[in-house]
């Protein structure tokens, strides 16, 4: 991770608004998804919703895109856990 | 053993400030670390005081000295003043900043301020919790684990109590990542992974479990919040909650905390046997990659606590599985450190006492888990007194003994005075003693069938009932005792020099007490934690 990498890397402005347009339209798919039942779907569908939104967060809100491959592992380990931690409770809620 | 007063650069005497402000606003680790030991201890004996009321109250049964709401209240207290005030927080807080620092040759922790504010977190968390006790509608009464409905229901005070652990758990994660960012960056040259002592390798597994799984306990309390506050539904199946998801978010965090609280005992224990075996421990590397596989694999059992919630037959046997492989690296500690003890000159002072209890009670506590980790016998013990001795087998006899060895084998370092020993020896008998006969006695009664969580019992339950709270009594005594000889030779005992006990660790390099920065100049490492020979120890 590089001084410059951390301390002057600017995202503009257009960038963030569109990442934040898109944030809009997921939350709305994410109501939409809600509101029409679609099965086994509704899970998933949610939860890919979800996934995408908080990648764009921590990708360009959070500088995720343009930090080291230090930062990257320690998130990678956080999520992974985390995924495992939701992944594991499937076990009970699919199977009930 | 030679005699050193403590130096004018000792760390109880160069922060040019006086009083309480010299310790709340200190960023010095030990200080911090002392602040830790001197709360949660603290804490540790308001529970033990809850206990012994808990004792008191099924000496016999019906109404002894509390009625059912006062007894659900103050087993609640109990618990959470026991595991959130004191066994989470002390060992990381209170010997993980005396100590680790010092192993791995540092002057202090990475984030000498985030150490500081973690305590001041911790210390806010505990007002919140205490407050919680007299304000409202009165202590909490759902039991340590807030389990939904009734803590979503009930009148009693559970929402400042809830925030008050929320407070506390932030304080847990920026100790872990003050913790892991130490171990990683601070590490004096010649201190490789390999050479790290295995107290600091336990807390480091220790810290990457808070650091990990105590966001999960927020996120459940808030959840709690959002039910009783907002009415939000998550956990009532009549608007498509679901109560079975909150026993999963609480035991996502609530399991892996048993390893926050046993971990750094464990570390403890690998860096007394040594000592007092007058032996390097065998098995290094397997007790430093055991700590870090209980940390791994702890944290997927936690389904262990569901069996008989409704949870589904896939998850209890993938769950109960899981369960059993945890076992595989706490064996490993075990054996490892009995064959350190083979063939040792083995000496029986306070310290190792309390290590070899340890390993027998820990055995004890984690073998009873089996048959709880099995899911067709834990039909049977579930909710009843076994699980409570089970419990206390584990984390009184495992992390207690442990807390009790490490006070008397480090805390001579930081005040440069010694406890007598044969007192110790005395009260270490007593605990050990009373200990197994309140324990044991409630795991024979849990598998009489025992029910926990209520305040009378049927006649036959009396005599055990009656020979448990006599143990009980034993065990306070024996306490009584330990801290009359521990703390009166802390201030007033015979003065302890650089090494007393030999070890060939950094922090006994060191003069007794420590200076401020530890080390008048950045050591180098060039040989093991446990290398006698080579670190010039006789």
């Amino acid at each position: 991770m590089t001084h410059e990498n951390t301390a002057h890397h600017i995202v503009s402005y257009k960038k963030l608004v569109m990442v934040w347009l898109a944030l809009l339209t997921l939350t709305g798919l994410t109501v939409w998804v809600a509101q029409h039942n679609v099965g086994i779907g509704h899970v998933w569908g949610s939860l890919a919703i979800a996934c995408i939104k908080s990648g764009l967060v921590v990708a360009f809100f959070m500088h995720m895109k343009y930090e080291g491959r230090l930062l990257r592992w320690l998130l990678f380990l956080a999520l992974a856990t985390l995924a495992i931690f939701i992944g594991f409770t499937f076990f009970d809620v699919l199977y009930r | 053993m030679t005699t050193v007063q403590p130096t004018p650069t000792s760390f109880w005497n160069d922060t040019g400030k006086t009083g309480i402000t010299s310790w709340i606003f200190s960023t010095d680790h030990k200080r911090i670390g002392l602040l830790y030991f001197y709360s949660t201890f603290g804490f540790f004996l308001v529970g033990v005081l809850l206990g012994l009321l808990l004792r008191f109250e099924l000496m016999t049964p019906g109404h002894t000295i509390m009625g059912p709401a006062t007894y659900n209240a103050t087993f609640t207290v109990h618990g959470v003043v026991m595991i959130f005030l004191f066994i989470i927080p002390g060992m990381p807080g209170a010997f993980g900043n005396l100590v680790m620092p010092i192993q791995i040759g540092a002057r202090d922790v990475a984030f000498p301020r985030l150490n500081l504010f973690s305590w001041w977190l911790y210390a806010i968390g505990a007002v919140i919790v205490l407050t919680s006790l007299f304000t409202g509608g009165g202590p909490p009464d759902t039991g340590w684990t807030f389990y939904v409905p009734f803590s979503a229901r009930t009148g009693t005070n559970v929402s400042l109590a809830v925030f008050g652990v929320f407070i506390i758990g932030f304080s847990s994660i920026l100790t872990g990542i003050n913790f892991v960012t130490t171990i990683h960056r601070l590490r004096a040259e010649g201190m490789t992974w390999g050479r790290l002592p295995l107290f600091v390798w336990s807390i480091y597994a220790t810290a990457w479990v808070q650091v990990l799984a105590t966001p999960i306990l927020g996120i459940t309390l808030v959840l709690i919040m959002a039910e009783r506050i907002l009415g939000a539904g998550l956990f009532d199946p009549t608007r498509g909650g679901d109560p079975v998801m909150y026993q999963h978010l609480f035991w996502i965090y609530s399991h892996p905390a048993v390893y926050i609280m046993i971990l750094p005992a464990m570390g403890v224990i690998s860096d007394v046997i040594p000592v007092f075996a007058r032996k390097p421990v065998f098995g290094y590397k397997m007790i430093a990659f055991s700590s870090l596989a209980i940390a791994a694999a702890g944290s997927l059992v936690w389904g262990h606590h569901m069996f008989t919630s409704g949870m589904s037959d896939t998850a209890i046997l993938v769950f109960s599985f899981l369960t059993f492989v945890v076992a595989i690296p706490s064996a490993i500690k075990v054996f490892n450190w009995v064959a350190t003890l083979y063939k040792g000159s083995i000496s029986l002072e306070a310290p190792m006492l309390f290590a070899l209890s340890f390993i027998l009670l820990f055995s004890i506590g984690g073998l009873t888990g089996l048959i709880q980790g099995a899911a067709a016998t834990d039909i049977h013990v579930h909710d009843t007194h076994f699980v409570v001795g089970h419990f206390h087998y584990v984390m009184f006899g495992g992390a207690g003994f442990a807390f009790f060895s490490a006070m008397h084998y480090w805390l001579p370092k930081f005040y440069g005075r010694k406890y007598a020993e044969k007192p110790a020896i005395i009260a270490w008998a007593l605990m050990f003693t009373g200990f197994n006969i309140l324990y044991f006695s409630m795991m024979v009664l849990g598998l009489k069938g025992m029910p926990r969580r209520y305040y009378t019992y049927l006649p036959e339950f009396a005599p055990l009932n009656l020979v448990s709270t006599i143990g009980s009594w034993i065990l306070a005594v024996g306490l009584v005792i330990m801290l009359v000889n521990l703390f009166r030779g802390l201030f007033r005992g015979e003065p302890v020099g650089q090494n007393p006990w030999g070890g060939a660790t950094l922090e006994w390099s060191i003069p007794t007490p420590p200076p401020t920065e530890n080390f008048d100049r950045e050591p180098v490492v060039t040989h093991g934690p446990y290398d006698f020979t080579k670190a010039g120890v006789p």
